[in-house]
């Protein structure tokens, strides 16, 4: 915005510069922008900004829920590296990510190609598979307790219909995980709708002149309906990432808040509250906190670089 | 569909059959799934109305031998529903009042008027969505605790009068879409903004406000973390949180916890039912497209 006329020229610019508008329309038009604007203004300086930057200061300090903050400077840090239970609750989270997103992309989109086959009834299946997307997490992670019970539960009754012995799940160390991808996928419902929208946006022309040519189920969906569905398919696995890291409503009902058993579903998220609201080490958290940030913003980074370039735009 | 155009060409023969098939397959797969689907919730009212013999017996009783109430009865002993309900119901209706008013006020001023800032700004609220809620949790709660809103309602509700940036995006979207001139012809009447927001683009927003009403409502009704954090005194519990703690204490007494989860799960569905349309369309205007 700088200039190189003359000095007063310069001058005026300056002043213009600062000015927020001209014309008394533009300066009307200001004034009522922030007026409408203002309580978000407001609101990203007092509930994101100020914690934001007070969460950041935390993570360097040994603040605990009673004591104040003593600077510690990349103290906290260095203990992350050394502890056992925090790299065992990023390995559990990469684990519940890692099976739980694909899957629940899967059965989503699935569901999605079912439903888009126009059958009959079709807005009663959508409820049917949206329902468990909707119910509370917390009472449905209770019944799910239930139907995972290995003796009275649904679930182990049907294995054993096929001669199936089926194991422990919440009370096993190694099938503790699964169980809760299990009842993560079964509240796929949010994510069917939006790829249900995402394929019913594909043109029907193209697919009938596929048809024509000859291209089998597989050849359409692969040529035809994908690159229309992927800006969808992009927007769930980013979107399912950051959920995945945030997982902590069912791990916490399901096992009594404890990551259990044997801290195979201690995730970071009930690590964290762990530390911040059982343990009051408020800056240890702040830095749990700031270090899985770091690694959702890179992971989601990567996503796009891997992923991003492949997205086709055209039908949106 | 042109009947006729398929059966003159010749790559189409038999696609009458195929098609039949492919319906038949179809019906198969969602009528199974569906089954699957509906089971925890079948298992849910069934165990909340069987006996504590029937819960525990082997081989797994489907259908209860004798329907009882008696799970609900002691569910309600330990678990003051009509109370933990009240609660929930005022944190939702505040929360859906404050988030819908001034997610609406702000998107007003970043799509229907005009000024510098308007892009800069919406850039930067959208871009606040990625901040997870981990990383404000803590300094929040404690800066919560120094004002002394603690074991009150206000964190849950206070921070939604300030423009929830999710429903602002979605409102935006709705606004841009209503024709300058119906503003236009208003201001060259003398009406300031205050009043087109109010009497002229508010009405015509009632679908997507109503969609913002629904979610928020859904995100309170749900939330563990919030109250879980914030409330303390058992009487001023949430449904979700007392759920939660009437989990740990009665964690093998399958029938007063189906009891509870029921009543939990019941008014939601019951609401998705009257307002099904309006969440799926909500649902697909906060997808991709724009």
């Amino acid at each position: 915005m700088t200039t190189t006329t003359a000095q007063s020229s310069s001058a005026e610019r300056r002043s213009a510069a600062r000015r927020p508008a001209r014309t008394p329309q533009q300066r009307r038009n200001f004034f009522w922008g922030l007026v409408f604007t203002s309580p978000a203004i407001i609101g990203l300086l007092w509930f994101t900004l100020y914690p934001v930057l007070v969460s950041l200061y935390y993570s360097f300090t040994s603040a605990t829920m009673m004591k104040p903050a003593q600077w510690l400077g990349l103290g906290n840090y260095e203990s992350l590296v050394s502890d056992s239970s925090w790299w065992d609750s990023l390995g559990n989270t990469l684990y519940y990510i890692v099976v739980s997103v694909p899957l629940g992309i899967a059965v989503a989109l699935f569901l999605a190609i079912l439903l888009n086959l126009n059958v009959r009834g079709q807005s009663i299946y959508r409820v049917i598979f949206y329902l468990p997307a909707i119910v509370p997490l917390v009472a449905s992670a209770v019944v799910w307790l239930y139907v995972f019970n290995p003796q009275y539960g649904v679930f182990n009754t049907v294995l054993g219909w096929f001669g199936i012995t089926g194991p422990g799940w919440l009370a096993s160390p190694e099938w503790a995980m699964p169980a809760l991808i299990i009842f993560s996928t079964w509240g796929a419902g949010n994510l069917m709708i939006i790829l249900l929208a995402g394929l019913q946006d594909v043109p029907q022309d193209l697919h009938d002149q596929a048809k024509v040519d000859g291209a089998g189920v597989f050849r359409r969906f692969r040529h035809v309906s994908l690159p229309f569905l992927s800006p969808h398919l992009l927007f769930a696995l980013v979107t399912g990432l950051i959920a995945g890291f945030q997982f902590f409503t069912p791990v916490f009902v399901l096992t009594n808040g404890t990551g259990g058993p044997a801290g195979k579903t201690l995730v970071s998220g009930l690590y964290l509250y762990q530390n911040a609201f059982q343990f009051f080490k408020v800056g240890y958290a702040s830095a749990i906190a700031w270090v899985l940030f770091i690694i959702v913003g890179l992971g989601t980074a990567l996503v796009f670089r891997l992923v991003g370039r492949r997205v086709y735009y055209g039908g949106a | 569909m042109a009947v006729a155009q398929r059966t003159a060409l010749p790559a189409q023969r038999g696609a009458g059959w195929n098609k039949l098939a492919e319906k038949v397959v179809a019906h198969a797969f969602l009528i199974a799934i569906s089954v699957i689907f509906m089971v925890p919730f079948f298992w849910m009212v069934s165990g909340s109305l069987k006996t504590g013999v029937d819960l525990n017996a082997f081989p797994v009783v489907w259908f209860p031998k004798t329907l009882t109430l008696e799970n609900y009865i002691a569910g309600l002993q330990v678990f003051p529903f009509a109370r933990y309900l009240f609660n929930t119901l005022v944190i939702c209706a505040f929360s859906m009042l404050g988030a819908a008013l001034s997610s609406s006020f702000v998107a007003y001023g970043l799509s229907r008027i005009e000024w510098r800032w308007r892009t800069p700004l919406f850039v930067v609220i959208l871009s606040t969505m990625m901040i997870p809620f981990y990383v404000t949790m803590v300094p929040l709660f404690t800066m919560f605790r120094s004002i002394g809103w603690t074991d009150t309602y206000l964190p849950l509700i206070v921070p939604h009068f300030f423009g929830v940036p999710f429903y602002i995006f979605l409102l935006r979207q709705f606004f841009l879409s209503i024709p300058k001139e119906m503003s236009e012809s208003a201001r060259m009447d003398g009406a300031n903004e205050l009043v087109i927001y109010w009497r002229i683009i508010l009405p015509l927003a009632k679908p997507a406000l109503a969609a913002v009403a629904l979610f928020q409502f859904l995100t309170s009704w749900n939330d563990l973390l919030g109250p879980l954090i914030y409330l303390s005194d058992a009487d001023s519990y949430t449904l979700s949180l007392g759920l939660t703690f009437f989990r740990s204490e009665y964690s093998s007494q399958f029938g007063p916890l189906m009891a509870a989860s029921t009543v939990v799960v019941i008014p939601v569905i019951v609401v998705f039912f009257f307002a099904q349309r309006t969440f799926i369309q909500g649902i697909t205007l906060t997808g991709v497209k724009g």
